[in-house]
């Protein structure tokens, strides 16, 4: 049980100084989800735009409450999918939850998951990794709504 | 095995009669090491109890020598089976001052005990259901199992959920009681004592303001009953719920009890076996309770371990587990009131209190607070303990939660005040 495993300074510095932080306009989807266990709360927005690379993540913003895991976890995620084409954000979401959910046993990619490789260690605490996870899934749900609303344009 | 009360070896500063001590050596579970070699400091007790090695006992011999399905198998290890099932109804009952044995039911948990009560209610005939237009009263402090059960029966019924608000120090607002419970009341639901702020409501007011307007009153008991000596033909409540994990108990039982007059009036909650008279292909009648209420096979390893947690409880004294309680719970008070920028939910005066001890640190989340913790091997409670209203109504949005048992000593708080402040030391905010 080392704690300067899980709470890696990049975690800490992302928790004291979040990224991208508060709620903006424009955007075209918004959600909010919980972690019911412990009562996490963060609520997401999403703004794509057309761009020559397909469909770009133009701005991610979002209003959340939570541990340190949680917050510096969204903080990061902002970093690592705004100005990406979606295919490649989403990909990153797939690299990111298959590290959470690793066990400790994928080492990342510092390439591809940047200050996202802190949080190897917080998948050796189980009960942590859904606070890591949760402004991934309300990114992803954003993005799928989001993307449905344009679809059905 | 049990440590009885009154031993030999005490110190004068021991208030009560329970030797802390020799009570450990009963729980196995307080020897274990965990990471780094740290023992086991359990203060997470008001979430479940740890189980003394008689309880282990009970349930493994009750498996490896009486297993049998009760009252429906007619052989000799049914009949002892059905023997040590019912047995222990008559030890709940006697533990809990129930009148008749008749009144006890067994359920699965506290909360199918609520749910059982608050479905049959929707359902009963005549003047003992809930319609639109009743009030049922419950109050801001409820653990969730005490809330969604009557916003269920309510949303169905079309009647009004109303709700006691609380004041400033955690206890119950009762300044507007005669307007809150009102001729329209059908039901008052209330938590004995706070599983997340720790106080211990007055039942007995509450319920005789109840029974003017001819209500009935509900208690939920799961965090009085391990903690205190209860007598439910006094309390004036007219059903009672609380669960065995959280007294030492196995996990897998819960107790309703009941005046046996109103449940013999109350509709059946599950359909099945062994709850019938007769069965035919278009219709059945009812056992009479508590059968009526344990559709299926039930709990009976659990009822049996249950009623060794209570045989243990019993020899300690509950007397003595309620002194150590309130000198355990004032000792972590004035220990944590010694740190700044921590701030307490709840009574912080042992003042109609109970054990559970909820704070927030300043500046650090309580998943943070409980991971450091935890790495010193200090087992709390962090989040909203299932009572997100009453976290909400002191502006908080989870908190720490320590609770102590009879197994509980002070050298464990004094532990869990330094990791405390080891926590303020490693995010910086000390």
């Amino acid at each position: 049980m080392d704690l300067d495993a899980l709470y890696q300074e990049i975690i800490l510095d992302h928790y004291k100084r979040p990224h991208h932080a508060g709620l903006r306009e424009p955007y075209d989807a918004e959600t909010h989800h919980v972690n019911p266990t412990c009562g996490d709360e963060i609520t997401l927005r999403v703004h794509l735009s057309d761009g020559p690379g397909g469909v770009t993540v133009d701005d991610v913003s979002y209003d959340a409450e939570g541990c340190s895991i949680s917050q510096a976890s969204a903080s990061v995620m902002t970093d690592l999918v705004i100005g990406r084409s979606v295919p490649e954000a989403m990909q990153r979401h797939q690299e990111f939850v298959e590290l959470m959910q690793s066990r400790g046993t994928v080492e990342p990619d510092e390439d591809v998951l940047e200050d996202g490789i802190a949080f190897a260690g917080v998948a050796r605490f189980p009960g942590r990794v859904k606070c890591a996870l949760l402004g991934w899934m309300a990114w992803k749900d954003a993005v799928a709504q989001a993307s449905a609303r344009e679809e059905s344009r | 095995m049990t440590a009885i009360a009154g031993g030999t070896t005490g110190t004068a500063a021991r208030a009560h009669g329970l030797d802390v001590e020799r009570i450990r050596a009963d729980f196995p579970i307080l020897s274990r090491r965990l990471a780094n070699d740290r023992p086991l400091v359990y203060l997470d007790s008001a979430n479940t109890s740890q189980k003394p090695l008689s309880v282990i006992e009970a349930v493994r011999d009750h498996y490896a020598r009486h297993n049998a399905n009760v009252a429906r198998a007619m052989h000799q290890v049914g009949a002892e089976a059905s023997e040590a099932y019912e047995a222990a109804r008559d030890t709940v009952a006697a533990f809990i001052g129930a009148p008749e044995r008749e009144g006890v039911v067994f359920t699965k948990n506290a909360t199918e005990a609520l749910n059982l009560v608050a479905n049959v209610l929707a359902w009963a005939p005549g003047d003992l259901g809930v319609r639109a237009g009743d009030d049922v009263v419950i109050t801001e402090m409820e653990h969730h199992s005490n809330i969604v059960p009557w916003q269920l029966l309510t949303q169905r019924t079309g009647a009004t959920l109303r709700w006691f608000g609380l004041t400033d120090e955690g206890r119950l607002d009762l300044s507007a009681i005669d307007e809150l419970i009102t001729e329209r009341t059908k039901v008052v639901s209330l938590v004995w004592v706070s599983n997340a702020l720790g106080t211990v409501n007055p039942v007995a007011e509450i319920a005789r303001r109840a029974k003017q307007v001819g209500a009935l009153v509900v208690v939920d008991a799961s965090q009085a009953v391990p903690q205190m000596p209860v007598d439910v033909s006094t309390l004036g409540a007219d059903l009672v719920a609380f669960t065995g994990h959280k007294l030492l108990g196995p996990t897998g039982i819960g107790v309703l009890w009941g005046r046996r007059e109103l449940l013999a009036e109350l509709p059946p909650f599950h359909g099945g076996g062994e709850m019938i008279e007769t069965v035919r292909m278009d219709r059945s009648t009812y056992a009479p309770p508590p059968a009526r209420f344990e559709a299926g096979t039930p709990p009976i390893a659990q009822a049996v371990g249950l009623a060794a947690a209570v045989r243990y409880l019993e020899a300690v004294g509950m007397e003595n587990v309620a002194a150590h309680e309130q000198q355990v719970t004032a000792y972590a008070l004035a220990r944590l009131g010694e740190i700044g920028g921590v701030r307490l939910l709840g009574p912080s005066e042992m003042v109609e209190r109970g054990g559970a001890v909820s704070f927030v640190v300043d500046g650090i989340h309580p998943h943070d607070v409980s991971q450091v913790l935890d790495s010193r091997g200090i087992a709390v409670r962090a989040g909203h303990h299932c009572a997100k209203p009453a976290h909400a109504r002191f502006g908080a949005q989870s908190s720490v939660r320590a609770s102590g048992y009879l197994y509980t000593t002070e050298g464990e708080i004094d532990q869990m005040v330094d990791a405390v402040r080891y926590a303020q030391q490693y995010f910086g905010v000390a």
